[in-house]
């Protein structure tokens, strides 16, 4: 039996929906469904104070702080040092063999599972450097984690800066340096930038990386060197064991307004930024 | 752009400053790292936070991981006190120092709804080798048997693992090797178990499904789950206290050579009466 | 200071910033193969990848189990993830008006950030009594953990799909509107056959996330010793067998570990080139 054009235009079409509609409502509904039972035990008393009871009482006040500590560490090592590696690949060197093939590592680091870098980060850091169980291990680990992301979404964006700007740039008379911060890595800033987002949001969101770097303590981290649990970790925790359902609910919740809210700022920020450079 | 860039560089200044700056209570090795055993974790949870409360200034950080991983922790210098639910074996109480802080029943649990009140050890045995796989053969429901066990490295693995799957066959098996003169095949739990990594974990699993039967620490079920009698022994205060239960497995505190003052002063104040108590209330059996 | 010289300088500063960078990524590289290499030789190759038999504590490492439940959970996932994913990437690029789509991409982005835990816990909460109930088994499954994977790598394909469609020139649709093709006559004849390559491109990327992850395959898969043999049985995936034993592993089976984590590397590096081959043969069809 032979349809019509417009017939299998209407069924492709209305399958097309329904797949798009179950996308959307899934998404929906996890986020309904954490945010619907978290939100009434998310008070200003569990934002500020330390759990007890392993966590059926009190906030996580701690793990607020731990995962701001790691995550941000994390960051503020591997996004100077991403950046300025993909200036360097871009703008310093040749086109070649040996570009190409930093440019394949880098893409299969960045799909390495964060589990290996957990291992690795475990066995190097924790037990060889003797560093133990601590917001600097964890932090390392995750740097090196997001490192090779980071090195690929601005190596992407610089390069996807037009020719153009470089030659105007040199025949204004810029030194190289100059045509490289003014002009070419603040056009990039976009997709640099969403490549840092992205990355916090993934160390927000890492558990199995940082369960044998950073510990699970459950003390607020004075220093450094000392173990703390993240909030990831502390919803895996809470969940898995049975240990309290509101708070786990809680945790979650806090974790994902939080990755909402960094990505839309980010997003803000990013469509800002276009608007005035273009 | 400029206003980015400058408030970047403050935040890192500022964060780096923070984290590599000493201050406070001061840098590292001042919390007294306690890891291993999920069995004894919230026991030794609570017993820190009495402990805090005693205000001496040492404080104690208590993590999960099992008993083999705290074992581990104690050898690479990453925690001071590991926490074992099982007898240290020969090799290991060459290298470590086993104090003993308290006595635990290992609970073999099933859902609430399930019709089977006991079983003996061997049939347990047979479970969990994958040779009976359907409640109906020990007098329970027409359903399939789901097993759970723990990981590994689990000390109450290897509790139920020694007082269990072990037990009885040792004898027969040391007369049938001798007699034989061929080594044993090895005892070992069913591959379709599924592994969790805690009790926390079994105890979720069980709890929900009708089927399953699982080991975990008598002192953490709470009434969650019903518990198996042994042998005709239901697990209750006086059977246990009174040693007729026949699978208990002791809780230690493994340290390395000679402890440290704060390692110390915690491991005096597990033994103490007062912290002895705190343990008997939760439903572990004293050592003094 | 002279031009010239200022621009060497700063030339040599970032190279010794971006070798470091790559110097450290190439340690974690070299580090794995050389913790991991010698175990798979000695245990044979043919056993390690092909052996059913994971027992570190006799020595045995067999991760064949591991290796069929990573692929099973993997390509379940990528049916689930790729279908939505691609119907939604079609729907928003071709179908939905501007204002909707405009909207609806970037919220389909921002839910990319959701942590994998969180996925994991939704699985356990509804998902596995949901398939326990009607569809028997434990619940904790092959289908569990293929559809929580495939709603996670969901975000992933869409975005990439919705660029690869994106990238296709406006000449061809308008040619196939003017030639009086009907709009999914134009998608499915002119535009899906254009962006076929970065479609690919798409799943592969998702199939790499998807391998990759352990928390929430750890809560939803049961993670059993034993080859599923139907997509309601437990499985255990190469991920959660480093994620569970990690913490305990010394010697020969943290070594063990290190040789899966060389087999994922392995895989990994495969999807990445067979994206680029197919990616490549994009760039030389349509910049043409």
């Amino acid at each position: 039996m032979r349809l019509s054009p417009c017939v299998t235009q209407r069924i492709a079409v209305t399958i097309l929906w329904a797949l798009a509609a179950t996308t959307i409502a899934v998404l929906l509904f996890i986020v309904a469904f954490i945010l619907t039972r978290g939100m009434p035990h998310l008070t200003l008393e569990f934002l500020t104070q330390s759990p007890r009871s392993m966590g059926r009482e009190g906030g996580v006040l701690p793990m607020i702080v731990g995962t701001l500590w790691v995550a941000g560490l994390a960051v503020m090592i591997a996004a100077p040092v991403g950046v300025i590696t993909a200036i360097y690949l871009t703008e310093y060197t040749r086109e070649g063999r040996l570009t190409d093939v930093i440019r394949f590592g880098a893409d299969c680091l960045a799909g390495i599972p964060s589990i290996i870098f957990g291992l690795f980060g475990f066995v190097f850091f924790v037990i060889t450097l003797g560093m133990g169980f601590s917001v600097v291990s964890g932090a390392l680990t995750l740097a090196l984690m997001v490192l090779p992301t980071i090195i690929r979404t601005s190596e992407e964006a610089i390069r996807a800066v037009p020719r153009s700007y470089r030659d105007v740039s040199y025949g204004l008379g810029a030194s190289r340096w100059d045509m490289v911060t003014k002009v070419v890595v603040r056009s990039a800033l976009p997709g640099i930038g969403t490549g840092i987002v992205l990355s916090i949001g993934r160390c927000f969101s890492e558990t199995a990386a940082v369960m044998l770097t950073a510990g699970s303590a459950l003390r607020m981290p004075t220093s450094a060197f000392e173990s703390t649990r993240t909030l990831a970790l502390h919803f895996y925790i809470l969940a898995r064991e049975g240990i309290s359902m509101p708070k786990a609910y809680a945790t979650a919740s806090v974790l994902i307004l939080a990755i909402l809210a960094i990505n839309l700022c980010a997003y803000w920020v990013m469509r800002r930024f276009v608007a005035k450079v273009r | 752009m400029k206003w980015i860039v400058g408030l970047f560089l403050a935040v890192a200044a500022a964060m780096l400053c923070v984290s590599f700056c000493p201050w406070g209570r001061g840098g590292r090795g001042h919390a007294i790292n306690c890891v291993g055993s999920t069995s004894v974790q919230p026991f030794a949870e609570m017993l820190s936070q009495e402990f805090d409360a005693l205000h001496t200034g040492q404080m104690v950080d208590v993590q999960g991981g099992g008993s083999t991983a705290g074992l581990q922790a104690v050898a690479e210098n990453i925690a001071e006190i590991g926490m074992c639910s099982r007898s240290l074996k020969d090799d290991e109480a060459r290298k470590f120092t086993g104090i003993p802080v308290a006595m635990d029943g290992l609970a073999i649990v099933v859902h609430k709804s399930n019709i089977v009140n006991g079983l003996t050890l061997d049939q347990i045995r047979a479970v969990f080798r994958g040779t009976i796989t359907n409640w109906r053969r020990v007098g329970g429901e027409d359903l399939p048997i789901r097993l759970i066990t723990r990981e590994e490295g689990s000390g109450t693995r290897e509790a139920f693992f020694k007082l269990v799957m072990e037990a009885k066959d040792k004898h027969a098996a040391t007369a049938l090797a001798g007699a034989a003169g061929k080594k044993r095949a090895p005892i070992r739990i069913y591959r379709k178990a599924m592994t969790q990594e805690s009790n926390g974990a079994v105890k979720e699993l069980v709890k929900h499904d009708r089927g399953a039967i699982g080991y975990m620490s008598l002192g953490l079920v709470k009434g969650e789950l019903k518990i198996l009698a042994v042998d005709g022994v239901y697990p209750s205060l006086e059977n246990v206290t009174g040693k007729r239960y026949p699978l208990m497995r002791p809780f230690l505190y493994v340290v390395k050579g000679k402890p440290s003052a704060g390692a110390q002063a915690f491991i005096d104040f597990t033994l103490s009466p007062a912290g002895q108590q705190l343990l008997v209330k939760e439903g572990l059996i004293s050592v003094r | 200071m002279k031009e010239a010289t200022k621009d060497t300088c700063i030339s040599l500063i970032l190279l010794a910033v971006a070798m470091s960078a790559i110097a450290g990524l190439a340690v974690i590289a070299a580090f794995i193969f050389r913790e991991g290499l010698p175990i798979m030789f000695k245990v044979g190759v043919r056993e390690f990848l092909f052996s059913s038999a994971w027992y570190p504590g006799e020595g045995r490492f067999g991760i064949f189990p591991m290796i069929i439940g990573s692929l099973a959970v993997t390509v379940g996932a990528m049916l689930i993830g790729g279908i939505l994913g691609l119907g939604c990437a079609i729907v928003l690029t071709q179908f939905c008006p501007r204002r909707l789509a405009d909207f609806l991409k970037p919220s389909i982005e921002l839910l990319a950030g959701i942590p994998s835990v969180v996925y994991g816990f939704i699985g356990v909460v509804i998902l596995v009594p949901l398939i326990a109930e009607y569809l028997g088994g434990p619940g904790l499954s092959v289908l569990a953990s293929s559809v929580v994977l495939g709603v996670m790598v969901l975000p992933t394909v869409t975005s990439i799909s919705i660029d690869a469609i994106q990238a296709v020139p406006r000449a061809y649709r308008e040619g196939s509107i003017a030639l009086g093709a009907t709009q999914w006559q134009t998608t499915h004849m002119v535009i899906l056959k254009a962006a076929w390559s970065g479609i690919i491109a798409a799943i592969i990327l998702g199939m790499g996330r998807a391998v990759g992850e352990t928390m929430a395959v750890i809560m939803v898969a049961g993670n059993t010793l034993d080859l599923p043999h139907s997509i309601l049985d437990p499985v255990r995936t190469l991920t959660s067998n480093i994620a569970l034993e990690m913490g305990y592993a010394a010697g020969d089976h943290r070594k063990a570990l290190f040789a899966t984590g060389v087999t994922l590397f392995v895989i990994i590096m495969a999807l990445n080139i067979l994206a680029l081959m197919v990616s490549r043969r994009r760039a030389r069809r349509v910049g043409a």
